[in-house]
């Protein structure tokens, strides 16, 4: 099962990368899918962006918990602010599991602030869409704005979903 | 007029210390030597008498002196000048510096509160602070945390402090405070939270709670009286402020109360707006959802409302009713009257009578306003005074997961806080206003107390098919309902105006320019590029016989986040790429004040 999976993704980006720089980093390139997720070959979740623009799930969910969560302090498309740095650039610079500790107890630097969001589900559920939109962000394979076409919320991640927000 | 206003004053108060510490600040306010309260004076009219500075010398303008605050974050609100004193506040960590004018601006004191940083990221966008008041001797401030403290004018000393609210659920300050008689009058921030608005009344001498008046809730919680309190002229009778709301939800209902206070002597009323229900997802909470987005006129010695005026009956926008109330005593068809002019988060001019809440008018102050095709003012209808919503932009019929595009304005509305101030040589208003529309999709959250409660993705952008600015500064005519000129601007104006008797309307924009602009026709006089974006109001006072105008610079705020990496429009298409104008091509973080004058 795996193994076609990781054959066909491949293949498919054969015909169109993931953007350009993106195509030989071990923690962009996708190496797998498992039920409309997709992960590196370290088993790290990543974007997929299809031939004609189409977004995986993750990165579309993660383009509105972003913009509902994160976007008050950390600007618009993780561009950045006068206020908070820009995350696009940081969910490529630091490991998976920084940024999933950095956003469970967030971090105190003199008066500049990064909330703790352990116990905030409508976060927690949605990291991993989080992280790889802003991946998706921080290496251009998605444009600023809202993903114009997306793949179809897999059987899989809704019952996560479920589950997770309870 | 404001003279006639002030004279009565003194008269209808009632202890005798009282009168003294109101008649103090009212002759304060009325000299236009000082600058005594962030609004200008109690009607919020951001005008002064000063004429030294005029539209025929303003061109000459320059830098007096400068004073760095030490804090890099976005500065709103404006130095006080009480005496020789100014008074200049800083954002979170809210330092008070009290600068000796007399003596080229040295240091006489410096307050730090000691204030835990969990507050920070409890604050929605950015820890700004809209300033410091005055009244019977000592500084009020209060501080993100919700403390209200009172300092010594003269030494800086504590005399009393007193905390407002629970930064653990989300509450939080942003805004300044209102002393009238005997009391302090403050609000509360934090309607991304689900925090239930209240506005407290504290004693002034020793901050004991005087009265508190929720946005939502029981009759006893919301100080109304069924049978008097009304709603345009009609009583609200009982459970007004649950009636509208499915269960419980009006315990985490929103309606904070972050923006200006104004307040007429004459009737005892204090003036103020309240701003969202939470969360931003309409569907979360059915009803007309009061008395979010209403406009209040409360009995400043007992708190309970004379009348209320809601805006935006079930929001579906984040259009907070928050912006202040301007007032103002004009004729209308040849009679005299006590007017009421706010500019809303919706787009909508109101002009009402003060008096009893009679709306007068209801107009668009950016013609790009869509989600409503206007306000319903026959008293008959049985929609009187309501928004007629537009189908297409309603969030609400849309439904629940679906992206609602073209809407006009954004959620940071026509007008944000930024106060707009009117001159009674024109009769015209000077607003700053933003020119930006979204895309709004509400979804489903769940509350989690002391976590953001929005429920809502937003996309902003310039409004499609105009300037391409973000901005307009604008002139209206609150009994016509009309724009008298319009600047436009690459961004949104983000700064207090300022009216004076010379002609001129001073403002501030986001790339860091102060400008000063003719009253009559919105040209062009003066402009100087400060060292850092301005979000903050622009004043004015005299040192010496020489008048000063003076400004914060610091970007921040709202504005810093949502403008610094620039928008881009969604609905471009897909290959427009750069997006509009970047804030951060402009300017950068900064902390001054910038001190002008024109030589002698
Ligand atoms: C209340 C404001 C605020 C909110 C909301 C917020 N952040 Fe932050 N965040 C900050 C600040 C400020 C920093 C910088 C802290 C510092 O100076 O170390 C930061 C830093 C971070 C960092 C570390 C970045 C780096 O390059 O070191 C990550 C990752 C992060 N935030 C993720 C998130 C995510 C994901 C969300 C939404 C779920 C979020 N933040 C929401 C304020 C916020």
């Amino acid at each position: 099962m795996r193994n076609i999976a990781v054959m066909l993704a491949t293949a498919g980006m054969m015909v169109m990368g993931q953007g350009a720089f993106a195509q030989d980093d071990p923690n962009i390139t996708v190496a797998y899918e498992e039920d409309g997720r997709y992960f590196t070959d370290d088993g790290i979740p990543t974007y997929f962006v299809d031939e004609d623009g189409t977004v995986d799930w993750l990165t579309f969910s993660g383009f509105r918990r972003y913009h509902s969560e994160c976007h008050v302090c950390h600007g618009p498309d993780g561009e950045g602010s006068t206020y908070a740095p820009a995350l696009k650039n940081s969910a490529v610079d630091m490991t998976y599991d920084d940024f999933l500790y950095t956003v469970a107890a967030g971090r105190e630097n003199g008066n500049s602030v990064m909330p703790q969001f352990g116990d905030n589900l409508n976060v927690t559920c949605y990291i991993d869409d989080i992280y790889v939109y802003l991946k998706a962000r921080g290496t251009d394979a998605v444009a600023r704005g809202r993903p114009a076409k997306k793949q179809a919320k897999s059987e899989a991640i809704a019952e996560d979903e479920d589950a997770c927000m309870g | 007029m404001k003279k006639k206003l002030l004279l009565t004053t003194a008269l209808l108060l009632g202890s005798t210390s009282m009168v003294a510490a109101n008649d103090d600040l009212m002759a304060m306010m009325d000299d236009p030597n000082q600058w005594a309260i962030q609004t200008g004076d109690y009607a919020n009219q951001r005008y002064s008498d000063l004429d030294m500075i005029n539209k025929d010398n303003v061109g000459d303008m320059q830098v007096a002196w400068t004073f760095s605050t030490g804090v890099l974050r976005g500065h709103e609100g404006s130095p006080l000048v009480i005496g020789d004193i100014m008074y200049v506040h800083t954002p979170f960590p809210n330092i008070v510096y009290a600068l000796d004018l007399a003596n080229d601006g040295k240091i006489i004191w410096k307050y730090e509160p000691k204030q835990d940083p969990d507050v920070i990221p409890v604050m929605c966008c950015d820890t700004v602070n809209r300033g410091v008041a005055y009244a019977d001797g000592k500084i009020f401030l209060h501080q993100a945390d919700t403390t209200v403290v009172a300092l010594n004018a003269d030494t800086g000393a504590v005399e009393w402090s007193v905390v407002n609210g629970d930064p653990s659920i989300g509450e939080t300050n942003t805004a300044t405070v209102l002393p009238v008689g005997d009391k302090v009058i403050v609000g509360i921030s934090g309607g991304e939270f689900g925090v239930r608005g209240h506005v407290t009344a504290y004693n002034i001498a020793d901050g004991s709670q005087e009265w508190r008046a929720y946005s939502m809730g029981p009759d006893s919680d919301i100080l109304v009286d069924p049978e008097t309190t009304t709603h345009l002229g009609t009583p609200v009778g009982e459970n007004s402020g649950t009636n509208t709301w499915e269960g419980d939800q009006w315990k985490i209902g929103g309606g904070t109360t972050w923006g200006w206070y104004s307040y007429d002597p004459d009737e005892n009323l204090v003036y103020y707006g309240t701003g969202n229900p939470s969360t931003w997802n309409p569907a979360q909470r059915p009803g007309d959802n009061r008395w979010s987005m209403t406009i209040m006129a409360r009995d400043a010695d007992t708190g309970i409302a004379k009348w209320f005026y809601q805006m935006t009956p079930h929001d579906e926008w984040d259009y907070d009713g928050i912006n202040e109330m301007i007032l103002t005593d004009q004729e209308i068809d040849g009679v005299e009257r006590k007017l009421l002019t706010h500019f809303d988060r919706n787009g909508l001019g109101y002009t009402l009578d003060r008096v009893s809440g009679e709306l007068l008018v209801a107009e668009k102050f950016d013609p790009v306003v869509n989600w409503t095709t206007g306000v319903d003012m026959d008293p008959n209808s049985d929609t009187y005074g309501r928004p007629a919503v537009v189908a297409q932009y309603s969030t609400e019929q849309n439904g629940e997961d679906v992206n609602s595009t073209g809407i006009c304005p954004a959620a940071l509305g026509s007008k944000d806080q930024q106060p707009a101030a009117y001159s009674p040589k024109t009769e015209l208003f000077y607003v700053p206003t933003n020119h930006v529309c979204m895309d709004y999709e509400p979804f489903r959250v769940s509350y989690t107390a002391g976590q953001p409660y929005v429920g809502a993705t937003l996309a902003m952008y310039p409004a499609p098919d105009s300037h391409g600015g973000m901005g307009n500064f604008i002139a209206w005519d609150n009994i016509k309902g009309e724009i008298a000129w319009s600047v436009p601007e690459q961004f949104s104006v983000w700064s207090g105006a300022l009216a004076t008797a010379g002609d001129v309307v001073f403002y501030g924009t986001l790339e860091g320019y102060l400008k000063a602009v003719d009253a009559a026709t919105g040209e062009e006089l003066y402009s100087f590029k400060t060292p850092s974006g301005i979000i903050g109001n622009v004043m004015t006072y005299t040192q010496d016989g020489q008048q000063y105008v003076a400004v914060l610079s610091g970007i921040g705020g709202w504005a810093g986040i949502g403008l610094a990496a620039g928008l881009t429009n969604p609905n471009d298409g897909l290959g427009a790429v750069g997006g509009y104008a970047a804030l951060s091509d402009y300017t950068a973080l900064g902390g001054q004040l910038t001190v002008f004058t024109v030589p002698n």
